[in-house]
């Protein structure tokens, strides 16, 4: 009898394990726990999330300069950190192409274009690509909404049109972060959007 | 006779290929024709693949989907060209393109406002990054999806595992 049941709980483990490895990506999933980091800001300083003082959550944004995606949704960030910063949800961009595949996305490129565009949230580099990895984000622009836990409450796009601002029905990422805001439940924790590859390095 | 009936339904497409350097127009689809591909019964294998003008490990290996389509034109295999690109620069900018390309294989563009609405149409598995590359038989209803560039050997193996 015994064996019976530890049987039976095993294949329950084993048929969890599967559906948890067949998952469609790497990288974090709703639910888990993000890590912290520390990268090179275009200001010159080291920044991690832990810097974000009062942040009742975190706006990670995977992004570069020289994606037209990225580039279509520089002034929709810009204005979503000048909105959500003060209510405790600053923006934290990150840009986790590799340098000599993507040549636009040096640091000294990405501090050129901070200060054209005067981000006023952090831009990070992601020079070893390991936070990007860690994250599981595959393209850019790619939004991993963390709370104050650091737990991942949204992933996905920022709205449902990048080439139309005018013409967004769905504001994603502003929707999420207002539930939180609210305490209430996100209505939709994930989407996807056609964006540009990560610029991945050829070294190994 | 039916046996020369897939030959005789891909004639237009064969005189096209051959005697037009690269088309004049793109047409546009929707997810509904992405849906349809994805579930018709032919004897047609096709080759899906997703791009943009502005990707550039999407433009590096176009060349690869001409040299598949010149091949494997007389066996049923037919490549499709499926452009991401900002629908302001279809009608100049990607026109242009594919003419000072010399593309062959046909070109259409995606016209879908929402990506979320057609990406997991196409592959639960596909994140949204650009290439991607869908290959459909419709005769043993199998198929081989990739995210990311592909080189010619690659694609052509994919092509060969399923047809």
């Amino acid at each position: 009898m015994k064996k019976t049941t530890l049987f039976f709980a095993l294949l329950l483990a084993f048929i969890g394990m599967a559906f948890t490895f067949g998952n469609d990506h790497n990288g974090y999933h709703i639910g888990d726990t993000a890590r912290d980091f520390k990268l090179k800001n275009v200001d010159g300083s080291m920044v991690g999330l832990a810097d974000a003082k009062k942040a009742e959550g975190y706006v990670v944004i995977f992004t570069c300069n020289h994606c037209p995606f990225s580039i279509a949704y520089e002034d929709r960030i810009i204005a979503i950190h000048k909105k959500y910063a003060k209510k405790g949800f600053p923006v934290i961009a990150i840009n986790p192409n590799d340098k000599d595949v993507a040549p636009d996305d040096s640091f000294e490129k990405m501090q050129a274009r901070a200060k054209e565009k005067k981000f006023a949230f952090s831009y990070l580099y992601d020079e070893t690509q390991e936070i990007a990895k860690a994250y599981g984000a595959t393209r850019t622009p790619h939004v991993f909404l963390l709370d104050k836990n650091r737990v991942v409450r949204y992933i996905g796009a920022i709205d449902d049109n990048s080439e139309e601002p005018d013409a967004v029905k769905e504001k994603y990422l502003e929707n999420a972060i207002d539930a939180l805001l609210a305490g209430k439940e996100i209505a939709v924790k994930e989407t996807k959007a056609v964006g540009c590859t990560i610029k991945w390095s050829k070294k190994k | 006779m039916h046996m020369l009936y897939p030959a005789i339904r891909l004639l237009p497409f064969l005189l096209y290929a051959a005697f037009l350097p690269a088309q004049n127009s793109i047409p546009f689809i929707k997810k509904d024709q992405l849906a349809y591909w994805k579930n018709a019964e032919t004897d047609t294998v096709r080759v899906l693949n997703f791009w943009a003008t502005w990707c550039g490990p999407c433009v590096k290996e176009l060349p690869a989907f001409d040299s598949l389509q010149a091949k494997y034109a007389d066996q049923n295999v037919q490549v499709i060209l499926i452009s991401n690109d900002f629908r302001k620069n279809v009608e100049q900018k990607l026109l242009q393109f594919i003419q000072q390309k010399g593309l062959k294989s046909q070109v259409v563009f995606l016209d879908e406002r929402n990506p979320n609405d057609f990406i997991n149409l196409v592959d639960p598995s596909w994140s949204g990054a650009i290439p991607a590359t869908l290959i459909l038989s419709g005769r043993n209803k199998s198929f081989r999806f990739h995210e990311g560039e592909l080189e010619y050997a690659e694609l052509e193996k994919m092509l060969l595992e399923i047809r």
